[in-house]
């Protein structure tokens, strides 16, 4: 999230499209109700279903799954169309008037650029004209044809309401009535806020998706203010840390990336990290990337990181793909390249795609250890339950190792929420029996081998022996002195440009500011830089002071980054510095410096006519709507059909998919087509549930007892499907029988003139717990993911649904 | 003021009337409800403050549990609610948070370390030595055997993946940094966690 979320009741449009937060996210919700009674807010829900959140809503507009993209492309051009966008905000704090380089362009579907043996763009045409100096071009009066605006406004012209109607199946009046109610937010005065979850990632097309929504916040002038914002609404309690510590393939902790095979030197790595300002003037903030790297190395390596043998660059295993996410690990185990797997407290057999292959894959492994609170499917992968998971355990060789863990209750620590607050929890129990925690097992197995590599030799063990492990204790280091190490410390006396000592070797860094790149510093997270200071763990602090009660709540835990509530709140402001919305600014300019309700995200004493951009990240300060080369699909987003669609696309029938999509060949054999499974399927969560714990939680289990699918009653009828009957429901990865919950709330939808059927598909069910035994939807998926992230396409696919005798009657 | 159950659910209903006359600003009889109630917090009990487990709204809660702390008390968790200072929640919970009880106290919490052997149909109970041994031997083995310290090209590449790692994003930051240091250390590629879904 950009805003938190009590910010959400400062908006006056709540657009929720992507997301089902009523029923995901219900306490953070209240605050679009608070929206609607406290600032008289709308509420619209754009959703296949008519959801819980669209029960609440002020309007409701169905959309087929995996249209987004169309859908907001013809937002965008509606808003330009009738000329309702934030023009000051969108002139002075977009890329708008900026010159696209010659040789990029778009035609029939297909980006400039395209290999279609490779399934990839050569990117190098993405990018600006530049000036002598190495600037950016730039075009004030928009009146040249290569201006981002200009191109943006070609590139929307064929969504046209007819044909986003006829994409998307919502009907025209409601289209344009969504339209007029998000245009009423350009007002400089007006915000409108953007709640979205998984409803946007899980596609082939996810990250564009978001990027779509982010552009139409961009022309309303609507990030970075009160009540505004691109607010993802995140799923497990610590994914937004997990994500920022960064335990994914190519990240590092603080969204730096992992080196790749052709970066063989430092240099060569930081080469491609210079972050050189493309306009004049400004921050740039990621030039100091050198700072954060060898600031985590020295917390790495310690003293083995040095200046001569380049902060132990070798230490850190390269990539010669873009990324092993899990799609590639389960398609590598498949084929048998995959030895041994550990999961902590992840049932992937449960959480991902095609539930066949992953069982068949994980039946390849030597070794499977499993550290989890509950009893996984996962961990018991290999037990015959008959058609829920067919096994045959003699001929799988696999050892498995279920490690008993603790539970949030049963340890200290901090959690990122989806608003980047760092939340310190303490313990209040021991753990059941023999359970012991995520830092004594993990500490546990590194103490075991790195000793056998002390006895043994072995495989390049430098980076092993190296490692700093310097905590009190050293078999089960707190939580305390972890979250100190990711603060980061002093390691020499640091000195400001007077030479006067700010901060002693040894002491607790202050903020990110301190970081310095000759070894002197050392942080775990540069971002978290701020967290556990001299002062104590600002984590733990429970202030609930709120000036002017506008949702900051300052001294409540502490937030990344440097405690700031609100990204891009200098854009809260007009260019002279005055608050856009009056009645909510956030900060200002009060002629020596920003001052206001939250921590500037800017300069704090950078004058307004320096001419600095409000987002600072970017190289040219400014948000983007063409994204440059930064994503692998395209520099502005395209409508493309999921991968299993029930029409062909109506914009370019032959590029009918993302054509930068990553397809395993024996993935795309188990795609099916509409003549064998002619309905849209969609997988989702209930509110009594969550993924695949609370099937052990009684109440939850007692709550919803059953697998169960919805089906629309004019499709039921069709099929001779009574309400709570059992029915068969297959993709061409598998099938299974569970009872049918027949509704209004799930209606066929008219597309490209034909009647298109969804059944959702709630997620919930396994053979482990309490509740009654289910296949999992995830036995129906298609493996497949978004060109840019590889989350997997779980919002759209196709099925086929029939009457069935039961379980008993189909064996 | 000490209250029976019974008597309290009397005058509970008594000041059901009396709570709404307190809204609309007769405010004494506010005090007498809080007065009232009062014998029914769980001030025995030892409070800790913690973060529902579930979804990122990250709501306060308020976990209640027996025993002291001291090293020769049982702890046992008999309640969890709302944390009414929290400033996003501010004391509500949701169906999943409302019933965090029956997730720590479920009969599917794992208790010891099992095993399973290759081709058998069961786990067997074992110790942690046998397991964390058991476990560091085979990854030991498996990175000497497919470590990979140069690429076709002769470039140092140092990396290891025939061994793959799923993090947890419902473990804290401080785990987050653990797992990092471990993983990557052992030169892993293979490695993500819940934020791919």
């Amino acid at each position: 999230m950009t805003n938190t979320w009590q910010d959400i009741k400062n908006a006056n449009v709540v657009l929720v499209m992507g997301g089902n937060a009523a029923e995901a996210h219900p306490c953070g919700f209240k605050w679009a109700i608070e929206a609607k009674i406290q600032n008289g807010a709308k509420l619209v829900v754009v959703d296949p279903r008519f959801t819980r959140t669209a029960a609440v809503a002020d309007y409701h507009a169905p959309i087929r799954p995996g249209t987004d993209i169309a859908f907001l492309s013809g937002v965008i051009r509606y808003l330009l169309e009738t000329d309702q966008i934030q023009h000051e905000y969108v002139r002075a704090f977009t890329n708008a008037s900026l010159i696209v380089k010659e040789g990029y362009s778009f035609k029939d579907g297909l980006f400039n650029g395209y290999d279609p043996e490779t399934h990839s763009y050569d990117k190098t045409d993405w990018q600006y004209e530049f000036d002598e100096q190495g600037y950016a071009k730039i075009d004030d009066t928009w009146q040249n044809p290569r201006c981002v605006i200009n191109l943006m406004r070609q590139h929307v012209d064929r969504y046209t309401p007819e044909m986003v109607s006829r994409i998307c199946g919502t009907p025209i009046d409601k289209y344009l009535f969504v339209c007029n109610l998000i245009a009423s937010t350009s007002a400089p005065d007006k915000a409108l806020t953007s709640l979205f979850a998984l409803g946007w990632t899980q596609h082939t097309i996810g990250s564009q998706n978001i990027r779509t929504m982010a552009m139409v916040q961009l022309l309303l002038g609507n990030i970075g203010v009160a009540g505004g914002g691109m607010n993802a609404l995140r799923g497990h309690s610590n994914i937004q840390g997990l994500t920022d510590v960064g335990l994914l393939s190519n990240q590092m902790p603080g969204y730096l990336t992992m080196p790749k095979d052709e970066e063989q030197t430092f240099d060569q790595y930081m080469s491609t990290r210079q972050f050189k300002p493309l306009r004049p003037n400004q921050m740039s903030y990621w030039q100091n990337y050198r700072k954060f790297f060898v600031s985590f190395q020295k917390t790495m390596f310690g003293d083995a990181a040095t200046a001569e043998n380049n902060w132990a660059y070798d230490y850190l295993p390269k990539l010669n793909l873009p990324m092993y996410d899990i799609l590639r690990a389960f398609e590598m185990m498949v084929h048998g390249e995959i030895n041994g797997y550990i999961c902590q407290g992840f049932n992937p057999l449960m959480a991902f795609p095609e539930k066949v292959k992953i069982r068949r894959a994980l039946g390849k492994l030597k070794y499977l250890v499993v550290m989890d609170p509950l009893d996984t499917e996962t961990a018991r992968f290999w037990e015959d339950v008959g058609p829920l998971n067919p096994s045959d355990p003699a001929n799988i060789p696999t050892e498995v190792f279920q490690l008993p863990t603790t539970c949030f209750a049963e340890e200290d620590g901090s959690l990122v929420n989806s608003a980047r607050w760092l939340q310190w929890h303490w313990k209040a129990a021991e753990a059941p029996a023999q359970a012991k925690s995520d830092i004594w097992i993990m500490s546990g197995l590194f103490h075991r081998i790195r000793e056998l590599y002390r006895k043994e030799g072995g495989a390049f063990p430098d980076p092993i022996l190296n490692l700093t492990w310097n905590y009190t204790n050293f078999v089960d280091p707190s939580p305390d002195q972890l979250a100190k190490e990711l603060n980061g410390k002093a390691r020499a006396d640091i000195k400001d440009e007077t030479g006067a000592v700010v901060l002693k070797a040894g002491q607790q860094l202050d903020s990110f500011g301190q970081l310095r790149d000759d070894g002197t510093t050392e942080s775990g997270c540069w971002i978290f830089t701020g967290c556990y200071t001299e002062k104590g763990n600002m984590m733990a602090r429970r202030g609930t002071y709120d000036p002017r009660d506008q949702g900051i709540t300052p001294d409540w835990a502490w937030a990344w980054p440097a405690n700031r509530r609100i990204l891009y709140n200098r854009a809260s402001a007009d260019v002279q510095g005055n608050p856009w919305n009056p009645a909510k600014p956030i900060i200002q300019w009060d002629g020596s410096r920003w001052v206001g309700i939250d921590v500037p995200d800017y300069g704090p004493t950078i004058k307004p006519s320096d001419g600095v951009g409000p987002f600072i990240m970017n190289s040219e300060g400014t948000g983007r709507f063409f994204a440059l080369d930064q994503m692998v699909d395209g520099p502005f987003p395209e409508h493309y059909e999921p991968m299993e669609s029930p029409v062909e696309n109506l914009l370019h029938p032959k590029v009918q998919n993302n054509p930068a999509v990553r397809v395993f060949a024996d993935d795309r054999a188990d795609f099916g087509t509409s003549a064998q499974f002619p309905y849209v399927g969609t997988t989702y969560r209930l509110t009594e549930h969550f993924h695949y714990w609370t099937k052990h939680a009684l109440i939850n289990a007692i709550l919803q007892p059953q697998e169960f699918v919805e089906v629309g009653e004019a499709l039921a009828k069709e099929k001779g499907i009574a309400d709570d009957s059992w029915v068969r429901v297959s993709s061409k990865r598998g099938t299974m029988i569970c009872k049918a919950l027949v509704t209004k709330r799930v209606r066929s939808m008219l597309v490209a003139g034909k009647p298109t059927h969804v059944i959702g598909i709630p997620i919930h069910w396994g053979f482990t717990g309490l509740a009654k035994k289910g296949y999992g939807a995830n036995l129906l998926t298609p493996s497949v993911g978004d060109a840019n992230t590889q989350t997997p396409e779980f919002k759209a696919f196709l099925v086929n649904i029939e009457p069935s005798n039961g379980p008993e009657g189909e064996v | 003021m000490t209250l029976s159950r019974r008597g309290f659910i009397k005058l509970s209903g008594a000041t059901l009337a009396s709570s709404s006359l307190s809204a609309m600003g007769f405010g004494g009889n506010g005090a007498a409800l809080a007065e009232s109630v009062r014998p029914f917090k769980l001030a025995a009990a030892k409070e800790t403050r913690n973060t529902c487990t579930y979804c990122s709204v990250a709501c306060g809660i308020l976990i209640y549990s027996s025993g002291d702390g001291s090293k020769n008390a049982h702890s046992n968790i008999m309640h969890i609610e709302g944390d009414p200072d929290h400033p996003v929640n501010r004391g509500t919970l949701c169906p999943k948070g409302s019933a965090l009880l029956d997730y720590v106290h479920s009969p599917g919490r794992l208790q010891v370390p099992k095993y399973r052997a290759p081709g058998t149909n069961e786990f067997k109970e074992v110790t942690w030595e046998f397991a964390l041994d058991r476990i560091a031997r085979l990854m030991k083995d498996d990175r000497d055997a497919n470590f990979i310290a140069k690429n076709e090209h002769g470039g140092t590449v140092n990396r290891w993946l025939t061994t793959g790692m799923l993090a947890a994003s419902a473990t804290s930051n401080e785990t987050a940094l653990l797992t990092w240091k471990v993983a990557r250390s052992f030169g892993m590629l293979v490695f993500d966690n819940q934020a791919r879904v």
